[in-house]
């Protein structure tokens, strides 16, 4: 191109570049110098080059932990959204005949996500609550004898408050891949003999794999970073990563927080970085 | 050639016998999974969006009302509580803070995205970097990119507001989904259009609003959606970068943490309708475009 078009698309991307330079990579580089800071313990911080904070962060035991509960929560959530996108977006695309019905059903699925996260979660607690629907019908049905103590403050409506939020993450790319899908191979594929589970093994999986891996970015990286829905669900009763952090925070110990925020952000661009391999997302996305 | 004849050639007969149990079926059986599945997404939709109609019907309660059912009464009792009430924090003024903030962020989003994406269509030296903090934008924890604006603010001795630095920050999140909007809608633009333009003599500037903006008019309005919903739920970037006064999202998190009363229900119904009016106008107006679009261009 042009030495002129180039000029002109980086005056393009100027804007852009405006708020990225001072709202992603400034705050990153600032955390990371401050994770190599010490505490005045007054929320200031002393310029003096130390790696305690790193060696309290790695000799903790309170560490492992909270990355275990984490990545618990993290594996449990991207399993059950991949499941349940994965079957929705198939049936939208494979199942519904009407074109316009499938875009009608598939707009049904994507309206939460544009409203209040916050407020969907809230929304479990009438449901899960030991005064509850759920409990309330069952005492009545006659199932159980006491009202289950394990659905709401607990791991299961941590994970039942993510899944809720974090599945339309899953369904609009595996939806997007799928519809890419020439409906010719697959009859194609039938002429030939396949059966329906050589179709979803050796055609759709495949085929899809692109919108799943890009699913599973946005969904481990929200929730390795969200500190909220595990503070608020869990009742107090589990500890997130992001929540020892934002306590730090709160304390001021504005150091030891900066490099457990450097740990966390490797930890998750690791995890982002193994999902690329399989996948060449540029490609995907300006395709 | 009579039609049984070309449907004969279309659809071979052996292919339609086959494709009857096949899993897109254009016949009229339809394969037991369709029922499975069928139930699935049913059932998929009922989570989705029954735990949301409860709380909805549970802030109309009175005020003997509480957080689970049954109904105690009907009235506005909560809603009242809401905006009057001082326990319950500046619901009114954070409302209107968010709202706002959000529209700034919006018309941002529109103009900075549809630049990008322009950009994009070709190569260029160092677009490869561009994309890559982008995405990074995008999946870095917002509490880690909240904390580091607060300590930039901080270094270079600037107070936060939420019409400054949480202005920057919600767009460090707003953005990339604008951008990756864009992609998709420029993926379907046509460089013959722009050139057609050139040909008849438009200026740059011409092309770009009386071409390029009309037939991307439908994918703006997706990223104005984006830009203002994005903004008006967001919380952890904003969280350290608003300054003293909170934005919506802020104000209910403290209301999760101290109130136990429906009126945090009303507050949930309240927001909900905001954003269910956005949804609809935004919507509404790509439907609107597509129609007059249709009636412009019977042929296709």
């Amino acid at each position: 191109m042009s030495g002129r078009g180039q000029i002109l698309s980086w005056l393009y991307v100027t804007p852009l570049m405006l708020v990225l330079i001072p709202f992603f990579v400034a705050p990153i580089l600032v955390v990371l110098a401050a994770s190599f800071f010490q505490s005045d313990g007054f929320g200031g911080l002393i310029a003096d080059p130390t790696f305690q904070n790193y060696t309290e962060i790695f000799s903790s035991k309170l560490t492992a932990n909270l990355y275990a509960e984490t990545i618990e929560f993290t594996i449990l959530t991207w399993l059950f959204s991949l499941i349940i996108g994965f079957w929705v977006a198939y049936f939208l695309v494979f199942h519904i005949r009407n074109p316009l019905l499938a875009i009608g059903l598939f707009l049904l699925c994507t309206v939460p996500f544009w409203t209040s996260n916050i407020i969907r979660m809230i929304s479990w607690i009438p449901l899960l609550g030991k005064e509850g629907l759920i409990n309330t019908a069952l005492l009545r049905v006659g199932v159980i004898n006491e009202p289950l103590e394990f659905l709401l403050f607990s791991g299961f409506s941590v994970v039942v408050a993510y899944v809720h939020q974090l599945t339309i993450f899953m369904i609009v790319p595996i939806f997007n891949a799928m519809a890419r899908i020439d409906k010719r191979i697959v009859e194609a594929a039938l002429d030939a003999g396949a059966s329906r589970l050589d179709i979803m093994r050796m055609i759709i999986l495949p085929l899809s794999k692109n919108g799943i891996a890009l699913g599973s970015i946005f969904v481990v990286s929200i929730v390795m970073g969200d500190f909220f829905v595990i503070k608020v669900m869990s009742g107090g009763g589990s500890a997130s990563v992001v929540g020892a952090l934002y306590e730090d925070v709160g304390v001021l110990q504005y150091p030891s927080a900066a490099a457990s925020a450097v740990v966390l952000t490797i930890v998750v661009t690791l995890l982002v970085a193994l999902i690329l391999r399989t996948v060449d997302i540029r490609k995907e996305l300006t395709r | 050639m009579s039609a049984a004849a070309r449907s004969a050639v279309a659809v071979p007969p052996v292919s339609k016998a086959v494709v009857a149990h096949a899993i897109a079926p254009r016949a009229e059986g339809r394969p037991w999974t369709f029922y499975v599945l069928s139930t699935v997404f049913v059932l998929y939709v009922l989570a989705l969006y029954g735990p949301m109609i409860c709380i909805y019907v549970l802030s109309f309660q009175d005020v003997r009302g509480g957080l689970v059912f049954p109904m105690k009464g009907l009235s506005l009792h909560w809603f009242v509580d809401l905006f009057t009430q001082v326990r319950t924090g500046d619901v009114k003024g954070s409302f209107e803070r968010s709202i706002k903030l959000a529209a700034i962020v919006t018309v941002a989003t529109v103009i900075m995205s549809f630049l990008a994406g322009w950009a994009f269509r070709r190569r260029f030296v160092g677009d490869g970097v561009v994309f890559y903090l982008m995405i990074g934008s995008l999946v870095a924890p917002g509490l880690v990119l909240s904390i580091g604006v607060g300590l930039v603010l901080h270094f270079i001795g600037v107070e936060g507001a939420w019409y400054t630095s949480a202005i920057g920050a919600q767009l460090s999140w707003t953005l990339p989904f604008g951008v990756l909007v864009m992609f998709a809608v420029m993926s379907r633009f046509d460089r013959a259009w722009e050139e057609a333009a050139y040909d008849l003599g438009a200026t740059r500037w011409q092309t770009i609003r009386l071409v390029v903006i009309p037939i991307l008019a439908p994918g703006l309005v997706a990223v104005a959606l984006f830009g203002f919903t994005l903004s008006y739920d967001e919380f952890a970037r904003t969280l350290q970068t608003a300054g003293s006064l909170n934005t919506l999202p802020l104000e209910i998190w403290t209301m999760t943490l101290n109130i136990t009363s429906p009126s945090l229900y009303a507050l949930g119904t309240v927001t909900t309708i905001v954003s269910f009016v956005i949804i609809a106008i935004c919507l509404g107006a790509i439907a609107s475009i597509q129609k007059r679009r249709a009636v412009r261009v019977p042929a296709t």
